[in-house]
């Protein structure tokens, strides 16, 4: 829920400092205890896991779902570390869904987006994955550094009002900070998003059933090889782009076209991550046919360059889907449809065998594909 | 550490080249290509440097081999790639298998020794 | 072109008319093969492209000494990390950023606030040094003769007088030969690294092929030349006969690539050093000469490692045992236990060609 893709650094330290104070009150900071928090933590995969389980959800997980993982229908708590929570009001005729999202991004406007852009989509994307495609509103919070060019920042609240238009859904409440110089490495943005939703219309991560045909909604790693590329200063050349974008419309289109069982969208850690987290929740196996899974040749060869495999970084305008395997043609179609989802393609399907864990037909052989350890590198080797 | 990828020299500027690398443009250096580098030649590139030019020709062939194999005609393939006696040839390069004894065999070609003195191609250049 | 010719080294139906030649020939010798590469990108390609679920049973490829993260040894680690920590700007392959060393990673110096850049070649440690020039830049230089050609090259162009080179690189011939000796190690056949044999010829393993009547033959990476090479093994192995063979041409020379060697010879000399879990061997580190001592951090830099405590799990680690060939990563008790990419406690864990983190990620020789 929290957001520090691939691509994305830590705040400064003195940013933390603020935050320090609430947790000083009750509790004994040993700082000389070894433990830091690296970039690996950031990444997502199991090092992000771990970290929220150890500071997040060890502390609120029973509070926010007292009897234990979905509770009751139309809720979705802390511990199944969904896109967002939901909760039944109304005698459960509807759920709220809430959601929300931090985004420091380096650098702040680069190839196809920019953090403006960015901590819109990033939040009506996880509405959207949950089943939520007309949000009610969003939130902004700004925190910038003394210094920061006005026109800059201009540039990205344009940007964020051009891409609440393309969602269709408005800023409603907000807050700006302003950190001393030389306090903050750029500028954060944080989302929150609120929706409300039937019920029945929820879609979670961990709905997958064998036989579901997996789909992905577009070309996969645009957005973290293009940022890679950026942000290293590798001389790649034009031709690479981050495919950010609101991708609600074209989950509507789906979720109108058929049964779709579960949903997320595959940012931090890519569609690795995302098909292991989907199929570790459903205790299914997930079985990709890795030539069918659409990549832009520029971002192909991009990767091959870098050594950075294209299914392990973020994509931040694209959508994995659970179908029903009778629907699955139609919610493909409806898709391919839509202006975004013109390289849709059923790529896998879900399994018995190999619950938990993602298998890659290579068109040569097989292998497990894993989630990343850490923070994509470059590598030469 | 071998990513080795081939690209396009697309132009070149002393000692740096643009290259193309399957739609991707990069910059690689020519310090150590070793042969003469014309646009439009191939080169293996290796953390930036070019390492090797690559003969269009040898690309060719090495994909009739594989072509080969896959037809079927695995009697042309293996004779292609010398499965049958012991030579491997590829192109106008010299004889490419080298059984013990018969060392140097397409010709003592010279090597550069760890001392960075040349030696002859009949002696031990492994160190 | 180069897109086209790379499409068609990954044909699978290429692939299993050579992986149904192999299956032959493995049925006519009759007895379990075991294979050996010495090159890391051999073993990423194996195991992305999953190749070794097509490969018959009785027939192992094992990867040796061939990952040069692997093979860094930990002082040469704590070494950069000392040099991060004194206030120079570290620069080093993204390979590197997350291996141990005794007590450290360079990640964990970055963590802590140290200066640490990931380049993606040696002249962006350069470009660095000429855009800070207040600051020693030191590069941390890892890698076979393919990336010890271009740390060459920079130093021979005569880098800024803030840049230096911190030389951890490793020549891999005089390690093939401790591996044929080691006397539990069964290798029926090496697969050559086709991209240092382009730098070094496959001329260079005559010697060895005479002196130990092994198969040696230098592979390329795609699918299938990696397959092709293999098969090019077992044409060798089952007529019975020790040859060198270049499966590799299109990269590959008899005589490699001499100005990158001359360049190479001309600012490196070989000595002698630990490798990582495997053992001190003669002539397989790289070591900047004496004419470029300006441009050595070794020699500019008195470097003092504080090493502290090394962590007490490093002793059961087994990867110098899997890099000779004589045991498999599920063989450790640390193995996905205490030894995970995330808290890796030997260098095969680390690199994204180590042969424990690629079994972890990949499944190792999965039956799927």
């Amino acid at each position: 829920m929290t957001r520090n893709d691939a691509t994305t650094e830590g705040t400064e330290p003195d940013a933390v400092e603020t935050e320090r104070e609430v947790v000083e009150g009750d509790s004994e900071v040993d700082e000389d205890d070894g433990e830091v928090v690296t970039l690996a933590h950031g990444a997502g995969g199991e090092a992000t896991r771990s970290l929220v389980d150890q500071l997040v959800v060890s502390r609120f997980g029973d509070a926010a779902n007292p009897a234990g993982r979905a509770a009751e229908p139309g809720a979705v708590g802390l511990p199944e570390l969904d896109d967002g929570s939901a909760h039944p009001i109304s005698g459960g005729e509807t759920s709220i869904v809430l959601t929300t999202d931090s985004h420091v991004v380096s650098p702040p406007i680069f190839p196809g987006g920019d953090i403006g852009r960015l901590s819109v989509a990033g939040t009506v994307n996880d509405l959207a994955a949950m089943g939520v495609t007309d949000p009610i509103a969003l939130t902004c919070s700004l925190v910038v550094e003394e210094g920061t060019p006005t026109a800059t920042l201009e540039a990205i609240m344009e940007s964020m009002r051009a891409t609440c238009e393309e969602a269709g859904v408005a800023i409603t409440t907000g807050d700006t900070k302003v950190m001393g110089s030389g306090e903050l490495d750029g500028p954060v943005i944080n989302t929150t998003g609120i929706g409300a939703i039937e019920p029945g219309a929820l879609v979670t991560d961990a709905g997958l059933s064998p036989g579901d045909a997996i789909l992905v909604s577009g070309t996969i790693g645009d957005h973290g090889i293009a940022l890679l590329s950026e942000r290293e200063g590798f001389d790649l050349g034009g031709g690479l782009e981050s495919d950010v974008a609101p991708v609600n419309g074209l989950v509507a289109a789906a979720t109108d076209a058929g049964e779709v069982t579960a949903m997320k969208d595959p940012t931090r850690g890519g569609l690795a991550t995302t098909l292991n987290e989907m199929a570790g929740k459903a205790a299914v196996g997930v079985e990709i046919e890795e030539r069918s899974v659409p990549i832009d040749d520029a971002i192909a060869s991009a990767g091959e360059l870098l050594g950075i495999d294209p299914l392990s970084v973020a994509n931040e305008g694209k959508v994995v889907l659970g179908v029903d395997p009778d629907d699955a043609e139609a919610v493909l179609e409806a898709i391919r449809d839509h202006p975004l989802g013109e390289n849709a393609a059923i790529v896998g399907r879900a399994t018995e065998d190999h619950a938990g864990r993602v298998v890659l037909d290579t068109g040569f052989g097989r292998r497990y594909l894993s989630e990343p350890a850490g923070e994509a590198l470059p590598r030469i080797c | 550490m071998c990513l080795g990828i081939p690209g396009e020299i697309l132009e070149i500027d002393g000692h740096e080249a643009r290259a193309e690398f399957w739609n991707v443009e990069k910059t690689v250096r020519l310090d150590i290509v070793g042969d003469a580098v014309e646009v439009g030649d191939y080169v293996l590139n290796h953390a930036g440097f070019a390492i090797r030019k690559i003969p269009d020709e040898e690309v060719a062939e090495t994909i009739e081999i594989y072509e080969a194999f896959l037809e079927g005609d695995e009697e042309e393939a293996l004779e292609e790639i010398g499965a049958t006696d012991a030579t491997l040839e590829f192109g106008s390069r010299p004889a490419a298998v080298a059984e013990p004894g018969s060392v140097g065999a397409g010709g003592p070609d010279d090597g550069v020794g760890p001392d960075g003195t040349p030696v002859d191609g009949g002696s031990d250049d492994g160190d | 072109m180069a897109t086209d010719a790379t499409l068609q080294f990954r044909d699978p139906d290429a692939a299993r008319e050579i992986a149904d030649r192999i299956d032959a020939l493995m049925a006519d010798v009759g007895e379990p093969v075991s294979l050996m590469h010495v090159c890391g990108s051999h073993e990423q390609a194996i195991a992305k492209f999953g190749l070794r679920s097509m490969l018959p049973e009785g027939l192992a490829v094992r990867m040796g000494p061939g990952c040069p993260v692997c093979v860094t040894n930990m002082p040469e680690v704590d070494e950069a990390v000392a040099l991060a920590e004194d206030g120079a700007i570290v620069a080093t392959y993204g390979d590197m950023y997350r291996v141990p060393g005794t007590a450290g990673s360079l990640a964990d110096a970055s963590a802590a606030g140290a200066d640490v850049e990931i380049v993606y070649s040696a002249s962006e440690a350069v470009e660095l040094a000429e855009e800070n020039p207040g600051r020693e830049v030191v590069f941390f230089a890892t890698g076979f003769e393919t990336t010890a050609a271009p740390t060459a090259a920079i130093l021979a162009a005569g880098p800024p007088g803030n840049f230096s080179v911190l030389s951890a690189h490793k020549y891999v011939p005089p390690a093939m030969e401790v591996v044929a000796e080691l006397p539990d190690t069964d290798v029926d056949g090496f697969l050559a690294a086709g991209h240092a044999a382009t730098i070094t010829g496959y001329g260079l393993f005559e010697a060895f092929v005479e002196e130990y009547e092994i198969p040696v033959v230098v592979g390329g990476f795609e699918p299938l030349d990696v397959l092709l090479g293999i098969e090019r093994l077992l044409e060798h192995i089952d007529d019975g006969r020790a040859g060198l063979e270049n499966a590799y041409p299109r990269c590959v020379s008899e005589e490699g690539n001499t100005a990158a060697l001359e360049t190479m010879w001309e600012v490196f000399e070989t000595t002698s050093g630990e490798w990582r879990g495997i053992a001190n061997i003669p002539d397989a580190n790289l070591a900047v000469r004496e004419e470029y001592a300006a441009y050595d951090a070794r020699e500019r830099f008195e470097i003092d490692p504080d090493v502290g405590a090394a962590d007490p799990l490093t002793e059961q680690c087994i990867c110098g045992d899997i890099m000779a060939g004589t045991a498999d990563p599920d063989e450790c008790e640390l193995f996905g236990e205490e030894c995970t990419p995330r808290n890796p406690v030997g260098a095969c864990m680390v690199s994204s060609e180590g042969t424990c983190k690629i079994w972890l990620e990949y499944g190792g020789r999965p039956d799927l």
